[in-house]
């Protein structure tokens, strides 16, 4: 195998991955100012090695160090040490600080008297590797030319970011699905080739302004709970959030991009029990939303505080988090919003009740329950409860406040 | 001659019907009316059937939601996402809780009193599977209104569930599902206890009872409900 290094200055390190690119589609940046690359291919395309050497430097057409060498850290080691062109490098009297040396390392080097890589290669390897362990091997490995390694392939980074400008405006919603369909199934393609997800996508309308010639944007974000990369799902959920916030004007341009997360592993069981896919849910709860409205549907959160109603709904996916059933306890039911209630009192205690579709004789009365707080806001509350037993047969939670509601029934 | 002739006794049974997979209430005497006794099969089965639709019928303050909860609270416990689909946002997320049921499996859907939104939400839940419990309230909806959801659909719900592991519990005042149900239970209350002296009484706990109206059985349960303190 034969390896070319290309060590460059500050002035043109953004051409480097380009320079190397031209002469190999797989290359290791070692660093910001050094590519490697493998050139065994090249040979009847340019020649020998000094000729393709020569043909980089050309292609390149700035001051750069070429080296060529049997193994990359060799060539590497030379491109960074010899000015211009090197072809099959001699090493040996190269200073060993050009080693990624410790400072305590470089210290005891210095006592020893080691100062060349030749020098280095010579000393007994068991020594080296009782003294400084595997380090110290390995800086003698590179000194001698020994090291044969594969090359870390550069990757350059994914963009999932598209852009596409149409001929005439659309105003109809089918159409620019057809034009989204199209830039999601190329991220998708993208994300999972490079075994990436989305947790968030935007799309970004540029709508036509027929007053003026300035264009303006509709600009919607998905935040997926789960991160996906089933074109479809995200076409239907991006369908369902434009269906809900259409554009106010016909769209000229459309900008999709999406947000790359590493995706959702999950250990699965045999005999765990099977849940709805994620992904499905989502799509699921989105059409439910679409349905009943964005904020009435998510898990039950109970709250720390001592209001009547403790709980809020969370706009979220369920989570696995068992509990223990305990069964035999009364359910309440909430009436909501509460029914204004007319209640005759005696003795200040209710003997009977009437509100919309429920009369009758208070048979029974448990109260009253004094309860206050969050004065110190806008939600305080201060009321009196009542738990009482009415004769058409229910049990009944009412409170005045100080006029007079049921708040649910025990059921 | 028909193959499956031969295998018809005269109750009516077929040896080889299959026993229907169960989820327990928790609530002892409930799963004790619910048992299934395979005289022609193996084993026994107690529990609301899966893959089928349940109804649990009643008056206010029966127990209707207290049968309801402790059903959720057995699917989460057995680590099953349920769903709540909740037509007038009577839902109280406190006193399931003290059941036992795991909220963050819980999916809750408020319909804001319309029944055609709770129908269309129910539709897509079950159709999307993978569900334990599927919990459709509709006890404060009017019978007049109920009564005129069209059979359909619930043919339609029986069919998305069958052979899957999902239960579909309706929670009314009246049967709505009628024919598509495989199980009905009625329930009402029996007594309610108050302690403490007249004046300063405090209620304590319900005793409710569980009649199975489908399939009939000669024989209730009873059961106690305590309230929260």
């Amino acid at each position: 195998m034969i390896f070319a290094c290309i060590h460059g200055t500050s002035a043109d390190l953004a051409q480097l991955p380009q320079i190397a690119a031209a002469f190999s589609p797989s290359f290791e940046q070692t660093a910001p100012d050094t590519i490697v690359f493998r050139i065994d291919g090249l040979q009847r395309l340019h020649g020998s090695p000094r000729e393709i050497a020569e043909a980089i430097a050309k292609h390149a057409g700035s001051k750069i160090n070429v080296a060529i060498a049997e193994t990359a850290d060799a060539a590497i080691i030379a491109a960074r040490n010899f000015p211009g062109i090197t072809v099959a490098p001699n090493l040996n009297d190269l200073d060993v600080s050009t080693l990624p040396l410790t400072e305590e390392i470089a210290q005891v080097f210095e006592s020893w008297g080691i100062y060349t890589l030749d020098q280095l290669a010579e000393l007994p390897e068991n020594g080296l590797a009782e003294r400084f362990g595997p380090h110290g091997v390995y800086l003698q490995q590179l000194a001698r030319g020994a090291i044969h390694r594969p090359l870390k392939i550069f990757q350059p980074e994914t963009t999932y970011e598209d852009r596409i400008e149409l001929d005439h405006p659309v105003s109809l919603l089918e159409p620019l699905l057809f034009l989204i369909a199209r830039l999601l199934n190329d991220q998708c393609a993208r994300l999972l080739s490079n075994a990436m997800a989305a947790n968030e996508v935007t799309i970004r309308l540029e709508l036509e302004d027929g007053s003026n010639h300035d264009r303006t944007e509709h600009t919607r974000t998905l935040r997926l709970p789960v991160p996906m990369r089933e074109s479809k799902s995200l076409l239907k959920l991006l369908q369902m959030d434009l269906e809900a916030h259409p554009p106010t004007a016909p769209t000229i341009a459309i900008a999709l991009t999406l947000k790359p997360v590493h995706p959702r592993t999950v250990q699965t069981g045999i005999f765990l029990p099977v849940t709805p896919a994620p992904d499905k849910l989502e799509l699921t709860l989105a059409r439910i939303r679409g349905i009943v409205g964005e904020n009435n549907v998510g898990i039950p959160q109970l709250l720390d505080t001592h209001h009547p109603h403790p709980f809020t709904l969370v706009p979220s996916p369920p989570i696995l988090n068992p509990q223990s059933p305990i069964p035999g306890r009364q359910a309440f039911r909430y009436f909501n919003p509460p029914l204004h209630a007319t209640i005759d009192l005696i003795n200040n205690r209710p003997v009977r009740l009437s509100a919309p579709g429920i009369h009758g004789k208070v048979l029974h009365a448990a109260g009253p329950w004094r309860t206050s707080g969050d004065w110190w806001t806008t939600t305080a509350w201060n009321r009196d409860e009542w738990d009482i037993a009415l004769s058409n047969g229910a049990l009944y939670r009412i409170y005045s406040d100080p006029q007079w509601f049921i708040e649910g029934s025990y059921d | 001659m028909n193959p499956n002739a031969a295998r018809v006794t005269t109750l009516g049974l077929r040896p080889d019907a299959k026993l229907r997979e169960c989820l327990p209430t928790g609530i002892a005497s409930i799963d004790a009316l619910l048992t299934v006794d395979a005289l022609l099969t193996q084993g026994q089965a107690q529990g609301f059937p899966r893959g089928a639709i349940s109804e649990i019928i009643g008056p206010e303050s029966s127990g209707r939601t207290t049968l309801v909860h402790s059903l959720l609270a057995a699917s989460t416990a057995q680590l099953e996402i349920c769903a709540y689909v909740d037509t007038d946002g009577s839902f109280d997320p406190v006193s399931a809780a003290a059941a036992g049921v795991a909220l963050s499996q819980l999916v809750w859907i408020r319909c804001g009193h319309n029944a055609g939104h709770a129908l269309k939400a129910a539709d897509y839940l079950l159709h999307a599977g993978g569900f334990g419990v599927i919990v459709l309230d509709l006890c404060q909806v009017p019978p007049r209104i109920s009564n005129r959801i069209p059979i359909s659909y619930w043919y339609r719900f029986r069919r998305a569930i069958e052979n899957t592991p999902t239960i579909l519990a309706l929670a009314e005042k009246e049967p709505v599902a009628k024919s598509c149900a495989a199980l009905m239970l009625d329930l009402q209350r029996k007594k309610t206890v108050w302690t403490g002296a007249p004046g300063f009484s405090l209620l304590r706990e319900v005793e409710l009872e569980a009649a199975s109206r489908k399939p009939v059985r000669p024989v209730t349960a009873q059961f106690k409900a305590k309230v929260l303190g």
